[in-house]
């Protein structure tokens, strides 16, 4: 079984944010960079897909500049088997444009089941891995949150608001992860060691038009200060007042 | 090209509210701009039922897509229906930043290689082009972006536009589905609620949630009888919990679970974790309730109280009780 997870490098998100001088990005300096979350549940998903049937291959693919080779290293040493940086140098917020450049090199590759994450979770999009399926004419099931692949069938159940849903398609096809299928490993020694000799294709990208046009990022409103109420069970009272009459949420 | 398509979210024979938010949304751009608002209203036999409360918040017209195909969430069927219709000449088309939402809206911008603004909490619409607030970065960023193509394709995140009554025609027109709507790959073979017909945590107008500080799973029943006190709150959980089983994964509240923002949001036992943060910073009053008197979560929050959850919950239920019935 082909297996392709496609991977984006975001910054840390336990920092605070500086918004750059371009006003259409934020202030790298200081910032580290990992996988985005549900991304690197993808790669385990795929991971696991291949080490269970003791056979298969896993590609990943991530779209950037150079820098986006550590975070395929990184898959590569939790155990995807060759990893390609399609290379685009200036930040692209549109996700139509990468999903076109990610079909471009995915299309035929003979791939099995494509895996992306829900969500990238700087921005927010939820959209690049529909988009993908979408421009490679293949089924796509988003925002999963268990899988089962067998006998050629994809089997998956998406959590919705309050419900959720058994979904099928076959394969090939495209799935996004969610919640509650796999946490990313921590690469192991060997597996850091083995990654450093596994294959990495560094190869032009081909995007989309853009279409959808960051115009500029600010930060959201500070919160005003808060404050304590008081200590243990007594201070109930005064809380309940304050939320009756100065919060008026009671 | 100035009519306005609203996508009329509904599961298992019902509408949802998130269905009424779009028509709303649609509703006040026409009212500015001209035009009319067409809701497409889409399941099994018997749907056309709602067809009246699309009209009291504003439709035009209504588009009924009424087949068993329909029964469940039908990606593929409603995504060639959708674009053969937008493809007729929309200005722009509101969808709710649900899970089936997004699924749906994003299907139909790549089928009609159109942008799609997700999860949008801002909007604005000008001449020539629309202007929308998308937040990231774990929403600590908002992002403004410019669709410039129509019909723009917008996802609207939960409560960014209230139900609001504006009664309008309503004229019911049958819409024909695009294709032999069985023939379609991706098959919905099940939709469930949840256990307990809860409120959901989108639609809730006060969360409570809770964390480690309750120390095990059992004592989650505080959190439950506290939002049942309320009468209208949903119940919560940090990624801590629910990575530990003592909830399920769909109650996680944070940056890889449900973004939320009610009216109230009282963090019982939950030391406010960056990524927990993420989840609900933009609740209008946040209340925390924790031991640590320097838990991160004291700085997000509007009131707060130092002390252990397991003794101040019990107390705090008793009197929002009485808050609420006005014994």
């Amino acid at each position: 079984m082909k297996l392709a997870v496609c991977i984006k490098r975001v910054p840390d998100m336990e920092g605070r944010f500086k918004i750059a001088a371009s006003g259409t990005g934020i202030d790298e300096a200081g910032l580290k960079y990992d996988m985005s979350d549900f991304d690197g549940y993808a790669a385990e998903v795929a991971i696991q897909i291949t080490e269970k049937l003791g056979a298969g291959e896993v590609t990943v693919i991530s779209l950037g500049p150079d820098v986006v080779q550590e975070t395929l290293r990184k898959a590569l040493s939790m155990g995807a088997h060759r990893a390609v940086q399609l290379k685009h140098d200036a930040p692209v917020s549109d996700g139509l444009a990468v999903a076109t450049a990610l079909a471009a090199e995915l299309k035929d590759g003979g791939y099995d089941l494509i895996l992306c994450g829900r969500m990238a979770v700087d921005t927010q999009n939820r959209s690049t891995g529909i988009f993908l399926a979408e421009l490679l004419g293949l089924p796509v099931i988003s925002a999963i949150s268990q899988l089962n692949v067998e006998g050629g069938v994809v089997k998956a159940r998406r959590e919705l608001e309050g419900a959720y849903e058994l979904i099928e398609c076959p394969l090939p096809a495209v799935v996004t992860i969610d919640e509650g299928i796999a946490r990313a490993r921590y690469p192991s020694l060997k597996g850091i060691m083995a990654a450093k000799k596994k294959p990495l294709e560094v190869k032009p990208a081909h995007l989309g038009a853009i279409t959808y046009q960051l115009e500029k990022m600010e930060l959201p409103a500070e919160r005003a200060a808060g404050r304590i109420v008081g200590e243990g069970k007594d201070a109930v009272p005064e809380l309940v007042r304050l939320l009756k009459e100065e919060a008026k949420v009671l | 090209m100035t009519n306005i398509l609203a996508f009329s979210e509904t599961r298992l024979g019902e509408l949802r509210r998130a269905g009424l938010e779009t028509v709303t949304a649609a509703r006040r751009v026409a009212d500015a701009t001209g035009g009319q608002v067409h809701a497409v209203l889409a399941g099994a036999p018997g749907i056309a039922q709602h067809a009246a409360r699309l009209a009291a918040h504003g439709a035009d017209v209504v588009l009924v897509l009424e087949d068993d195909a329909f029964a469940n969430y039908n990606p593929e069927a409603l995504t060639a229906t959708l674009a053969a219709r937008l493809g007729g000449g929309y200005r722009a088309a509101f969808f709710a930043a649900s899970a089936l939402g997004h699924d749906l809206v994003a299907r139909v911008a790549a089928r009609m290689k159109l942008a799609y603004a997700s999860d949008v909490t801002e909007f604005v619409f000008s001449a020539d082009a629309v202007t929308v607030a998308h937040p990231g970065y774990t929403n600590k960023i908002v992002q403004r972006f410019v669709l410039k193509a129509t019909p723009a394709l917008i996802s609207l995140r939960a409560g960014a536009v209230l139900p609001v009554e504006n009664a309008k025609a309503g004229t019911v027109e049958t819409l024909a589905p695009a294709g032999d709507p069985t023939a379609v790959r991706v098959k919905v073979t099940l939709t469930e609620k949840a256990a307990g017909g809860k409120i959901d945590l989108g639609e809730a107008p006060v969360i409570i949630a809770g964390g480690r500080g309750l120390k095990e799973a059992a004592n989650f029943k505080l959190v439950e009888d506290l939002a049942a006190a309320f009468g209208n709150a949903a119940v919560g959980a940090t990624r801590a919990v629910t990575d530990d089983g003592w909830r399920p994964h769909s109650d996680q509240i944070g940056q890889t679970g449900r973004l939320v923002s009610p009216d109230l949001y009282v963090a019982c036992g939950i030391s406010g974790a960056i990524q927990h943060l993420a989840g609900m910073r933009t609740s209008k009053t946040i209340v925390a309730i924790n031991k640590d008197k320097e838990a991160p979560i004291f700085k997000a929050a509007d009131y707060g109280i130092v002390g252990d959850v397991l003794e101040v919950l019990p107390v705090l239920t008793e009197a929002v009780r009485k808050a609420r019935t006005g014994a």
